[in-house]
């Protein structure tokens, strides 16, 4: 316990460090991961095969070569100087994004083929029947598999502690610094995890499924 | 190509897509070109920075860094397997002091990062006397901790699935429950679930990269020492291109591979169609 008191402000900020990195990530994961599966179910064929290419690249390259990537060899090209933390936001972003479309698209094409057929016979070109009738079903049939990728996208969070950033992932290093003892220090970390985890997103995923269930 | 999402292209929206092709193509070369030229203007294509990788001795060092990614791959897929199956017979038992901890145990292993379950390894045990943990261990009973329990979803989900008449089946040929599940459910709920599951390979294939953090000699370790060889000209962006292309080409010859077992599968008797409902987990 004295591990935690007495660190309070060391938790505080790691713990705010990573809500800023999930929420700002996830922001921009959903919208990117949006477009990009827009673009792959799009009539163009060079935005399909450009989708392609985004969503292969990037899942096949782990999340820390990416991180690297950008905190490590950024810096190298004399570009506008980006924070650690900002860098590792982009990162993320990045390599979520690619999760969030995959999920999207599976919600696309469970979309019964009536609602795109009667948007066409309605006259509704490409990206409205896509706005106004698919994706909003896609979005409400996708919620679980959303928010498994938001879980890990809280969980991949800690990955920016290799690369400079003070969150949670960086607490063990700064209490051993202080000669606190690592374990305990970490065991509270994966306990806040789980909490944050199945007390919070869990019962926010649940919430989201019955308030938007699909009625068919 | 057909889609339902929009009609078959007329004229005028054949030239509309002719024209957005051209404008998306020149985007993304216009990305790629300002990415090259950003790269060429600050010398990372200068032969200085990629001359580190002309030594023999540095070549033999990334291939054996391969070797250890792939190694702790193989320790960590095998382990994950064999722990999945165990967890989802677990939380499939009828006695609930067999279910209820096996359900326990996966949903608090699924909530925990695996990064720190690696820390938890590395640097929590050595202090209480555990000794012997190397990166390695480390790495390979936390990714089989983490990726067992997703994994046990994943069979869980996919014996679940299956029509309930296979069961029955079994037991009226009068089966024991253990053979049920091993001869009956297991094999077709691996092969119903079997894009899930190579998915999940691919994931712990990449969070070997994790080992970076605690100092474990994979890839990305060794590729990054290079990168901060000072005599070279700290070649960080070579080393790390290297490892990129070496994790992509990895990871496609690992689907690649999986790909073909599951087309070599779908030849045998007929599978079963189901839908599976879980997805791989990042």
């Amino acid at each position: 316990m004295n591990t935690l008191t007495d660190n309070l402000e060391l938790f505080t900020t790691g713990f705010k460090n990573t809500g800023i990195l999930f929420i700002v990530s996830a922001v921009f994961a959903l919208i990117l991961g949006t477009i990009v599966a827009a673009m792959r179910v799009s009539p163009v064929p060079a935005m399909r095969a450009a989708g392609t290419l985004y969503v292969n690249t990037v899942r096949n390259m782990p999340l820390t070569v990416i991180l690297a990537f950008f905190a490590l060899g950024y810096p190298k090209l004399g570009l506008v100087p980006v924070n650690f933390i900002t860098a590792a936001a982009i990162g993320l972003s990045l390599y979520t994004a690619t999760y969030v479309a995959e999920a999207i698209r599976s919600g696309i094409n469970t979309v019964p083929v009536g609602q795109a057929e009667a948007a066409r016979a309605i006259g509704l070109p490409f990206m409205q029947s896509l706005t106004l009738v698919i994706l909003p079903q896609a979005f409400r049939s996708v919620i679980p598999p959303l928010f498994s990728v938001f879980i890990a996208l809280l969980k991949n969070t800690t990955v920016a502690a290799g690369f400079s950033v003070l969150e949670a992932g960086a607490i063990r290093a700064n209490l051993s610094e202080r000669g606190y003892p690592a374990l305990t220090g970490l065991l509270w970390v994966a306990l806040i995890f789980v909490i944050l985890v199945i007390g919070v997103l869990s019962p926010l995923q649940r919430y989201f499924e019955n308030k938007w269930r699909v009625a068919r | 190509m057909t889609s339902i999402l929009f009609d078959a292209p007329g004229p005028r929206a054949r030239s509309r897509n002719v024209v957005l092709s051209v404008i998306t193509v020149l985007v993304v070369l216009a990305i790629i070109g300002f990415i090259i030229l950003r790269f060429t203007e600050s010398g990372q294509f200068t032969a200085a920075k990629w001359k580190i990788f002309t030594f023999p001795l540095v070549q033999k060092t990334i291939l054996s860094s391969i070797g250890v990614t792939l190694r702790a791959f193989a320790a960590a897929a095998v382990g994950s397997l064999l722990f999945g199956i165990l967890l989802a017979f677990g939380r499939l038992s009828d006695h609930r002091w067999i279910s209820l901890p096996c359900y326990w145990v996966t949903e608090l292993l699924r909530a925990i990062p695996v990064l720190i379950m690696m820390m938890i390894l590395y640097y929590g045990l050595p202090p209480l006397g555990v000794h012997g943990i190397t990166p390695f261990t480390a790495v390979v009973v936390a990714l089989i901790a983490y990726n067992g329990s997703v994994l046990a979803e994943v069979f869980r989900a996919g014996i679940e699935s299956l029509p309930k008449g296979q069961k029955e089946a079994g037991f009226a040929i009068g089966l024991s429950k253990g053979k049920v599940q091993r001869l009956i459910l297991l094999p077709q709920a691996v092969r119903a679930m079997l894009p899930v599951i190579i998915a999940q390979l691919v994931v712990i294939l990449k969070d070997t990269a994790l080992g970076f953090i605690i100092t474990f000699n994979e890839i990305l370790f060794q590729a990054n020492y290079f990168g901060t060889q000072a005599q070279y000209g700290s070649p960080v962006l070579p080393a790390l291109m290297v490892a990129g292309a070496t994790y992509i080409v990895l990871c496609l010859l690992l689907s690649g591979i999986a790909k073909w077992l599951e087309w070599r599968l779908r030849r045998g008797p007929k599978a079963i169609e189901i839908q599976p409902k879980v997805m791989a987990d990042a």
